[in-house]
Formats: C-alpha cells, sequence, structure tokens
C-alpha cells in the first residue's frame, strides 16, 4: 500500500506563498492497494489535482472514504475528474447519521443554487454506502470506521493491508471532557482505530494558546495530539489539517512544540505535506 | 485488525463527558446493561463512590441498591426505568426507594433515557435521578 498527501490543509483552501511548503488544498489522501484497487480519504480541495494527474487513465473502480461531511473534505468532490466519468465505478462511503442518509445529506451539494448538476446527474452514477459497524474490506485493504468527537457525525478510518496500518483522524478533538494522560483506554475517543498504526495522521490545527480559545471546535493542539499518539503507541504521528491562518513558518513553530513534549519513548513526529508518500510494505 | 471492538462508542463516551459536568445525579449503563459510570453528583445518593462500586453487570446493579416501589415490594431490573428504556426504547420515569452503599434508605425520582444513534441500536442508556423531599413524599 503507498499513500500520498493531496491536500493538508484544514478548513479552508489557503494557497500562497505563505503556504507553499506545506500546501493550501484541503483534505485529501489517496490510497494506492497492491492489487491496484484505489481508496481515496476525503475529497478536500486536494483531490481535483489528483484527478488531473491521472490524466484520463480513471482507475475502474474508486472508493472515496469520507470522514464527514463539512465543506473542506467534500468540496473537491465536483471537480474530480473520474467522477464525471461514466465507466468509473464510483463508491462513497461516510458516517451514519440518525434520521438522514448518506446520499439524501450529500445530495444538496450537488443541486443548485450551490451546483448546476444535480447528483442524480453525474455520470459515474455514485453509489453510497454508511460505513459499517465491522471491519470490511476493499480490494486488499481491510478498512474499519469508528465515529470519533467532532461536531456532528463523523469517523476516523484505519486502512490495514500487508500487515501494516495507516489510521486517519483528520479533524478530531479526543481531549474534549478527557485527560488523555489519565482517562482509560476504552473512554478515549478514536484510540482503538489508532492503536499502534504505522502511520497515524491527526488532526493538529491549533497551538495551545489557539485551542484554549476554541475547545469543542472539534479540532485539537500540539500538546493534545502527541498524547494522543503516545496513548495509541502509534509508530509515526503526521501533523495534519493545518489551519488555513498558519503559515509554514508557524506550522515549523508547531512542530517544535510537538517534539517537545514527547515522553520517554520517542514517538517520531512530523509535518504532512502535499506531495508526502508513505510506502506502507 | 485493531482493538477498536473494546472501544467504547463516541454516543457513550459523549454521554460520560455530558453527565461528569452535571450537577444532576446520573448514572450510564452499555448496551450489556453494565453500569459503565455514575458520576459525582450520584455518589452522595448510592451512598458510595463510582471508584468503588466499579462495573457492574445489569443483575448486579439492580439489586446492589435493593429497589423497590414507594409501597417497599422490590423491582425487577425490567421494572426499573432503566429496563424500560432498554426494553422499549423510549424515556421512562418512576419514583423508588433504593437503600444506598452507606445504609441509608432513600426515595428518589428517576427519568431514563435510551442511547440510540439510530432506531435499530440502543447502546446504552442513562437515568437522572434525585432525591425525593419530604413534601413529595
Amino acid at each position: 500500500m503507498r499513500a500520498r498527501i493531496w491536500g493538508c490543509r484544514g478548513t479552508l483552501a489557503s494557497p500562497g506563498p505563505e503556504t507553499i511548503r506545506y500546501g493550501g488544498q484541503t483534505s485529501c489522501i489517496v490510497l494506492d492497494l497492491d492489487d491496484g484497487s484505489v481508496v481515496i480519504l476525503d475529497a478536500g480541495t486536494g483531490i481535483r489535482p489528483y484527478g488531473m494527474s491521472l490524466a484520463g487513465a480513471h482507475p475502474r473502480r474508486v472508493d472515496l472514504l469520507l470522514t464527514h461531511l463539512h465543506a473542506d473534505h467534500i468540496e473537491g468532490l465536483r471537480f474530480f475528474s473520474p467522477f464525471w466519468d461514466p465507466d468509473v465505478e464510483f463508491r462513497i462511503w461516510g458516517p451514519r447519521a440518525p434520521a438522514k442518509g448518506l446520499e439524501e445529506r450529500m445530495a444538496p451539494f450537488f443541486a443548485p443554487p450551490f451546483f448546476p448538476v444535480h447528483l442524480r446527474n453525474v455520470p459515474s452514477r455514485p453509489r453510497f454506502r454508511e460505513v459499517p459497524d465491522e471491519p470490511w474490506t476493499i480490494g486488499s485493504a481491510t478498512i474499519q470506521a469508528e465515529p470519533i468527537k467532532h461536531p456532528g457525525p463523523a469517523v476516523g478510518y484505519r486502512v490495514e493491508a500487508d500487515d501494516r496500518s495507516l489510521a486517519y483522524l483528520p479533524d478530531h478533538e479526543p481531549a474534549l471532557g478527557a485527560d488523555l494522560r489519565t482517562m482509560e483506554d476504552s473512554w478515549i475517543s478514536g484510540l482503538g482505530i489508532a492503536r499502534r498504526a504505522d502511520v497515524l495522521v491527526h488532526d493538529c490545527q491549533y497551538t495551545v494558546p489557539e485551542y484554549e480559545q476554541r475547545v469543542g471546535w472539534g479540532h485539537s493542539s500540539t500538546t493534545d495530539v502527541v498524547a494522543f499518539a503516545e496513548r495509541a503507541e502509534a509508530r509515526r504521528l503526521v501533523l495534519f489539517h493545518h489551519d488555513p491562518l498558519h503559515t509554514d513558518a508557524d506550522l515549523e513553530g508547531m512542530l517544535v512544540d510537538a517534539r517537545s513534549v514527547r515522553g520517554a519513548e520517542p514517538l517520531d513526529v512530523e509535518l504532512g505535506y502535499e506531495g508526502q508518500t508513505f510506502a506502507l510494505t | 485488525m485493531s482493538d477498536a471492538s473494546t472501544q467504547r462508542n463516541l454516543v457513550m463516551i459523549l454521554a460520560r463527558d455530558l453527565t461528569s459536568r452535571l450537577v444532576m445525579p446520573a448514572f450510564v449503563v452499555d448496551a450489556d446493561g453494565t453500569l459503565a459510570y455514575f458520576n459525582e453528583a450520584a455518589e452522595p445518593v448510592l451512598g458510595r463512590t463510582y471508584a468503588e462500586a466499579g462495573e457492574l453487570r445489569a443483575g448486579e446493579w439492580a439489586t446492589e441498591w435493593k429497589p423497590t416501589d414507594l409501597d417497599g415490594m422490590p423491582l425487577s431490573l425490567e421494572e426499573l426505568p432503566l429496563g424500560m428504556a432498554f426494553r422499549e426504547g423510549r424515556p421512562a420515569h418512576r419514583a423508588i426507594r433504593i437503600t444506598g452503599g452507606d445504609g441509608v434508605d432513600r426515595e428518589i425520582e428517576v427519568t431514563a433515557f435510551p442511547l440510540s444513534p439510530r432506531r435499530d441500536q440502543i447502546l446504552g442508556a442513562v437515568a437522572l435521578f434525585w432525591e425525593r423531599s419530604p413534601t413529595e413524599r
């Protein structure tokens, strides 16, 4: 399994000279599985350049796993070339909601006045699937979804293939109502799917002082994400969902902060950036 | 796969978060009916701390506090508001009498509701309760 980050910015796309090293596209990671399957994690604006990179050589089937339906995680889908290809079998997975189904919740985003084309007229005729409670397989990968702390229905994903694992929790506030240093494991949101992940891609939108002003907004601080990763015993932590107001220099300062609060066991901490790849083999 | 099967469901986590911040006594059970948590406000009414009680199975907590109706007739789990919330998937309310872990008999009002993120699933239930004042007895 190979993973590539196509977008790691949170909230709002923010291209420009001050974000050029880590990128301004919103959340999107593409997983190329060894059997040729393609799994996409979220459809932020980063999915558009991924589609362009295919230069028309679309995969036969695409499985898009949405963590939730906030705009920065779906806004690129309308401009993703395989979505408009009638020969692509397109499946969209996402969190359950108490009342409406996934397709019904997505449909307004693909309808006037927000968009000229109705979802029912999209050529790939996407099929919508609410994530099951139990792990399921896509190609050679096993996928596990778990509801996590973020406003509204939201899930994190764990993808395993060839005994390697990637956990993806781009919008997550596990510290809300919980002391991550002392709370029992089973009561920490998201810990189960992050456990001993080879790569943990996790929300790190705020500095500690910023977080103190934004408790309950659904995101994490540098200190909390390191505490979470250490409780999960993750091997490698990739800081993700960068705040749109944070410049490259700001992010590098946050990386220093995150590394400084690590415990005795050395945790590999790095900043996610557009174009970053992980070979999980 | 990971050990997410041992992970509490988010609805349960949020229920614990919420009730831990309330001055109203609250009691949280999981999908098996096992006592998962009660808050600090519940401790003086139940006459013991959650640390002392720990996780009790449904049959255990349903007898631990010796619940009876107001006439002193013992109540089964199914007759308690939490049991009704589970069985019928809706809120339930009743005045009952319990004997606290401190040996004191108390009359309490209990309102329980199921934790159901979807119609075909009950992940647990929450009971909010309070001691009846002398004028309510």
